[in-house]
């Protein structure tokens, strides 16, 4: 791997086990788009990484004929708009102004309230803990609600804010036993709604395998000094 | 001029969020109807429409509630299409006006707000220390997105200069109780200059608050939240 970003095309700076940079992963195969994939140490962040997201000093960065796109959210409408499709017809955003300002205010929420809680689910334990899973769990029920009997959270295809979720499937396993959750139980429709979209190559290709997540979780926990 | 389409704004004279709502339909030239939300307690309306966040403001265009600010300018510009577009045209262009929208939001306003909540003078020092740098930023910012024109969105106000200049009177509020000057025109020369700019478009002056009106609604929330922290 180079140092050196090619003048055209795509790269994406990424780690393994980030969910905002499988959102892109999955984003840029439902595109067909082929891309570098430049793995990231987040333990010992690389000058590249620094260089191109200096604010945030985060992954996921998409690269674009030398231009840096920071925030998943962000990228993922930047992927839609600059590759729409015939007609439109692959647009991870629906058309209708009205069905767009849905779709972003829940992936919005997915980063409000799924982000932190999952987190806190293994990074704390008493009130904390049990706060992270009430906010955990009460979001994930209004997200199930919002699917309710639709296939995907687009409708009838895989969009926006599917992305923007499934993203956490790999790590469901994770909060599930941190947090003590029986999210099989407490959210079937959800977990269904996982299964089918695991069955599309962009998120299968994506998705970490979730043992491997727990694992890495372990290592993180120590590196933080988390008991 | 729009036809009447049942566009409500749900809101109060205060709120940032709020005006990037009612500057938007401004711009686009769209009338609207204002409800003040009572807030303490909030109404029935507010509890409905956003019972998520139970937040202002609200947007009701054809009896559907829209929320979240951001979200709420992006539907204005996506509706009301053939005025004044609001984001920029390009891919690219957008990304760079959200993420830095995005940061104002999540990173920078945040800090800014700490500084009427510090209680040590070293606190006050680091809250200051991360607000000016801040604002370097998006004086730097300005340069790059604005590409020379009078605004970040170029050669007309657009959604960075929204998610902005929303903040300016309590910008103004912040600099009058703390003595820092924030938008300094010595260190921060676009900045300042667009503030002024900003303040004084036809979209903007009806729904900027007065910033001693706003002081006084300010001195008066910071000592009901330090009297309900010390309480604790």
């Amino acid at each position: 791997m180079g140092s050196d970003l090619p003048e055209k095309g795509l790269v994406l700076l990424s780690s393994w086990a980030s969910m905002f940079g499988i959102r892109v992963m999955i984003a840029l195969e439902e595109k067909g788009l082929e891309y570098e994939y430049w793995g990231q140490d987040l333990g010992n962040k690389s000058a590249t990484l620094l260089r191109l997201n200096p604010i945030h000093k985060k992954v996921p960065v998409l690269v674009h004929d030398g231009r840096s796109i920071c925030e998943s959210l962000i990228i993922l409408q930047y992927i839609d708009e600059t590759w729409p499709g015939a007609d439109g017809a692959s647009c991870f955003l629906p058309a209708d102004p009205l069905a767009r300002s849905r779709a972003r205010f829940w992936a919005d929420l997915i980063d409000k309230k799924i982000t932190d809680a999952g987190a806190n689910l293994w990074m704390t334990k008493g009130e904390a803990q049990a706060e992270a899973k009430k906010e955990f769990m009460e979001s994930l029920k209004l997200l199930e609600g919002e699917l309710g009997e639709k296939p995907y959270f687009g409708g009838e295809t895989f969009g926006f804010v599917d992305i923007a979720l499934v993203c956490f499937a790999s790590w469901f396993h994770t909060y599930d036993v941190s947090g003590s959750l029986n999210m099989e139980a407490e959210l079937p429709k959800l977990m269904a709604w996982v299964k089918r979209c695991q069955e599309r190559e962009s998120v299968s290709k994506a998705l970490p395998d979730p043992l491997k997540v727990y694992d890495f979780m372990l290592i993180l926990k120590k590196r933080y000094g988390i008991e | 001029m729009a036809e009447s389409e049942d566009v409500k704004v749900l809101g109060a004279w205060m709120s940032p969020f709020v005006m990037r709502a009612r500057i938007a339909l401004n711009l686009k030239k769209v009338d609207y109807e204002f409800i003040a939300e009572t807030m303490h307690p909030k109404s029935e309306l507010l509890l409905k429409s956003n019972p998520v966040y139970k937040k202002i403001p609200v947007l009701f265009h054809k009896g559907n509630p829209i929320c979240e600010s951001l979200i709420i300018v992006q539907y204005i510009d996506e509706t009301w299409t053939s005025v004044h577009p609001i984001l920029p045209a390009d891919p690219y262009d957008r990304a760079i006006a959200r993420f830095w929208a995005a940061y104002i939001d999540d990173t920078w306003n945040p800090e800014v707000r700490k500084y009427s909540m510090a209680n040590t003078d070293e606190e006050r020092a680091v809250v200051a220390e991360k607000t000016f740098a801040g604002v370097q930023l998006l004086e730097e910012a300005f340069q790059t997105c604005g590409k020379g024109g009078n605004w970040f969105g170029g050669d007309a106000l657009g959604y960075l200069d929204i998610a902005l200049g929303s903040y300016l009177a309590w910008i103004r509020v912040t600099e009058k109780m703390s003595g820092l000057k924030i938008l300094d025109g010595d260190k921060f020369p676009q900045l300042t200059a667009w503030a002024d700019r900003f303040c004084a478009e036809e979209a903007v002056k009806g729904v900027m608050p007065e910033t001693d009106k706003l002081l006084e609604f300010a001195a008066a929330m910071i000592a009901r939240m330090k009297a309900a922290s010390s309480a604790k």
